[in-house]
């Protein structure tokens, strides 16, 4: 053989599965539905992919960080919600002060999930839940329970701008990639957060401050999930404390799962997360414009999900 | 011949990188004590998990008792026979001592209830044959690292075997248990069982082992009866090179008494483990803890570096009292401690070896919240080389290095740091003997720098060896201290004794 084979097992140079996977299985999909899909090989198309992953990809963005830690966080679709009614609360004085308030509503809560996690050495998934189940209350309860809409309101236009006929979305989206690549890779915080979920003994020996940091982590989480739910309150041109951001946990943990982070924490892979999270995008889609049946496109992520932790199982057990 | 337990043939292995065994020949006799010994990194533990089913090899072939087998994983090589203590324990934190020593093969009555009753029986009885008495309902992590060996070496020796292989098994355990261990290797001999014991502590090879087989970069250098060879013969054949006689003289006494005193320690307590401790060291002093397992030198050496927020006691450093919360707070006025807890404290598995040695002072090498990785890599290489650890290159995670390498990693975080002061606790806990004696110079020239070092092992000739001045503790107590002409082995094991004589008239009055 030339000793070039292709294989499933993670390579330390060259093309490997397990870091690469998500990359593989979007461009399948791409082609897939391209032959398949009527009217999908179109810029329209790519548009629409673009506008209606953005939630999911900020959200997981900041769940990739979580994950990474050897945490998760199930609130963020219910501080999404919180967020946006803050900001639909208090749009009255003013656009940019309302933003900074939602964000801020937001950021505390990340924040209280964060302390709670460190100081009580609770589980993070049950601490989160506290949040997942009371935040929506919470949502509710600013809004008296009704949903605000506000489609005369300039606010609406910051999720329909756009620079040459580029929606807004894709640029945050791209800085807020660009911002956690960075962070992830080449900034010492991102270190301790990986050295963290990898060995949380280790790192807190070596002088990492665990506590600050579990805070901080968490912080981040609630700061993108807040980000999204303003361009998507501002896209809709409502906030509806019911429904915005629901199940938005799921799918950014399956993002973060199918872009091959480690489940148990310790290596974080950002570009990996990027796909996985157009990949859950693209099935809603293709479900959608096959007239496929919704709750096949929840048989289908799950499918796809499984997949991915299959092939990541090669990358923990090591070289064999 | 038929008298062979065990014979690989021609194993090779490739990772990535590294030809970790090349065309390898491997016999064990039957009963017969056998070590296989080589350099950190030789391929020793790489050799044993092809034996036991871990990794596959990439060519050779093997054969117990005459027949090929190429077991598949861990339980198919029990199953024909092969038990094995592994370098790193596989034992569950959380779970009791007697669930560690079931785990998977509970006893079950006929309704298919598991038989707790009858797993702390024999479980307890297991280990009483190994001279340890200990309720075995306590949870693993609460356990020492002495007693977790043990734990697993119950657990492997309770499958019928016809080869037991303990990969390092002494490297956590002082003098008193090795002897237990012996006892129980000896025991097994008489059974007719063969053993592969592997440890870089020569004595212990001399002591235990009826055959050698050396190897070298992943290749079989030889294999020889241990009584046909010598220290330095078995040590030049490893290294590739002809040994330098290496010293074990006591270290020359230096006067202490100008030096500028680094730290004082007044009155340390913390639960029961420590009451009431008082010791001060000063710049460029080496200062060993002596005590047997149990005797607090791990909890004295975690309230110096503020691990233990429960304790009591006032400690100053340079003249001024700090207060030590957290880590980070020693490790900014200038203490670093390395852990003799490598895979639990130690390494972050998935980082690399470059991240690992620049885990503990990333502050140095930051700005604006970013790290240099020009100087990381810089730093990374210099100890790669200070302290020849193998590797394929600073960007290898540290899990794939040979147990001994990665103890040098952990070894270079806390170098990297620069401290003033630093506590190694059984720091060369699976080196090599030919690196050991560089640590030790090491060490040495650290001391003439000023830096102060703190010293925990628990073989007490290393300590005389290496120290300056040895307290020695029993019980949470120091009981002595001992230095220049009155310091040795004998005098330290007399102080401990004296202690423990001290402690039982206390009691009866
Ligand atoms: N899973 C792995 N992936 C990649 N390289 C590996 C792996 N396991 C071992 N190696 C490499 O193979 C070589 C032999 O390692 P091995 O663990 O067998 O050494 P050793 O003789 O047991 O050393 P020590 O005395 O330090 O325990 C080393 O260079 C190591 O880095
Ligand atoms: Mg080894």
């Amino acid at each position: 053989m030339n000793g070039k084979t292709l294989s499933l097992k993670p390579a330390v140079n060259g093309i490997s599965f397990s870091k690469h996977g998500a990359a593989i299985i979007f461009i399948l999909l791409m082609i897939l539905n391209g032959i398949f899909t009527p009217n999908f090989a179109s810029l329209g198309m790519l548009r629409n992919l673009l506008l209606q992953v953005f939630p999911i990809m900020i959200v997981s963005m900041g769940m990739t960080i979580v994950i990474s830690s050897g945490g998760i966080d199930i609130s963020v679709g219910s501080i999404m919600a919180v967020a946006a009614a803050a900001l639909a609360k208090n749009l009255g004085i003013g656009i940019f002060p309302a933003i900074v308030i939602g964000l801020s509503i937001g950021v505390v809560f990340g924040a209280f999930n964060g302390f709670l996690i460190a100081k009580f050495k609770i589980q993070p998934m049950i601490v989160t839940l506290i949040l997942m189940v009371g935040g929506r209350g919470i949502a509710q309860q600013l809004n008296n329970g009704y949903v605000i809409s506000f489609y005369d309101h300039p606010f609406v236009e910051l999720g329909l701008y756009s620079i040459s006929g580029i929606p807004i979305q894709v640029f945050v989206m791209l800085l807020v990639i660009a911002s956690v690549f960075i962070l992830m890779y080449y900034m010492v915080l991102g270190k301790y957060i990986q050295a963290i979920g990898d060995n949380l003994r280790a790192s807190e020996l070596s002088g990492i401050k665990t506590f600050k940091i579990t805070i901080i982590i968490y912080a981040l989480s609630a700061f993108f999930a807040s980000l999204a739910a303003i361009f998507e309150t501002s896209r809709i041109c409502s906030a509806d404390p019911n429904t915005l951001g629901r199940f938005m946990e799921l799918d950014a943990i399956a993002a973060v799962a199918v872009g091959g982070t480690s489940m148990t924490g310790g290596k974080a892979n950002v570009i990996g997360t990027v796909f996985g999270a157009l990949i859950i995008q693209l099935i809603t889609i293709s479900v959608n414009m096959n007239n496929i049946n919704y709750y096949y496109s929840l048989i289908l992520k799950a499918v796809i999900i499984i997949a991915a932790m299959y092939l990541q199982q090669f990358r923990t057990k090591g070289t064999k | 011949m038929s008298d062979f337990l065990l014979k690989m043939t021609g194993v090779s292995k490739e990772f990535p990188g590294v030809k970790a065994l090349n065309n390898v020949d491997f016999y064990i006799r039957k009963g017969e004590v056998h070590s296989l010994m080589g350099e950190n990194g030789a391929g020793k533990s790489t050799l044993i998990k092809i034996l036991t089913g871990i990794y596959t090899k990439d060519s050779g072939t093997i054969e117990l008792n005459g027949r090929q087998m190429s077991p598949q994983n861990v339980l198919e090589a029990q199953a024909a026979g092969i038990s094995t203590i592994f370098q790193e324990l596989n034992l569950i934190p959380d779970l009791s001592i007697a669930e560690n020593i079931f785990l998977g093969r509970e006893p079950k009555d006929r309704f298919g209830k598991i038989q707790w009753k009858k797993i702390y029986v024999k479980s307890t009885e297991a280990l009483k044959d190994l001279g340890i008495n200990i309720d075995v309902q306590l949870k693993l992590k609460d356990i020492g690292a002495a007693i977790q060996q043990m734990v697993a070496l119950v657990r492997a020796l309770d499958i019928n075997a016809n080869l037991v292989v303990m990969d390092e098994p002494t490297s956590s355990l002082d003098d008193n248990e090795v002897k237990v261990l012996f006892k129980v290797i000896r025991n097994l001999k008489e059974r007719g069982v063969s053993v592969l014991f592997i440890s870089h502590r020569l004595s212990e090879i001399f002591e235990i082992c009826d055959r050698v087989t050396i190897l070298r970069d992943g290749k079989l250098v030889g294999e020889s009866l241990i009584r046909d060879i010598s220290h330095g013969e078995l040590i030049s054949k490893m290294i590739g090179k002809d040994s330098e006689s290496i010293v074990s003289n006591k270290k020359k006494a230096i006067d202490f008494s100008t030096k500028e005193t680094y730290l004082t320690a007044n009155g340390i307590s913390s639960g029961i483990m420590l009451k009431g401790i008082d010791l001060s060291i000063r710049k460029g002093e080496i200062v060993g803890l002596a005590g047997l397992l149990g005797s607090g030198r791990t909890e004295l050496a975690r309230v110096l570096f503020g691990d233990d927020q429960a304790a009591n006691g006032k400690i100053e450093i340079n003249g001024k009292k700090v207060s030590l919360k957290h880590p980070a707070d020693a490790i900014i006025n200038g203490v670093a401690f390395c852990s003799e807890e490598r895979k639990a404290e130690g390494i972050i598995p998935n980082m690399s070896v470059a991240d690992n040695i620049t885990l503990a002072s990333f502050s140095d090498i930051t700005r604006f919240g970013f790290f240099s990785r020009k100087k990381q890599l810089q730093i990374t290489n210099k100890y790669i080389k200070q302290l020849s650890i193998k590797t394929p290159g600073a960007n290898r995670e540290i899990k794939f290095l040979s147990g001994g390498n990665q103890q040098k990693v952990i070894l270079a975080r806390w170098l990297a740091l620069k401290p003033d002061f630093i506590i190694l606790d059984e720091p060369t806990r699976g080196i090599d003997v030919g690196a050991k004696s560089e640590i030790d110079k090491l060490i040495q020239s650290m001391a003439n720098e000023g830096i102060s070092i703190l010293l925990i092992s628990s073989e007490m000739e290393e300590l005389v060896k290496r120290c300056d001045r040895v307290a020695v503790l029993y019980e949470g107590e120091k009981v002595g201290e001992l230095q220049g002409e009155e310091l040795s082995v004998d005098a330290i094991l007399h102080t401990i004794t004296a202690g423990h004589n001290r402690k039982l008239q206390g009691a009866n009055k």
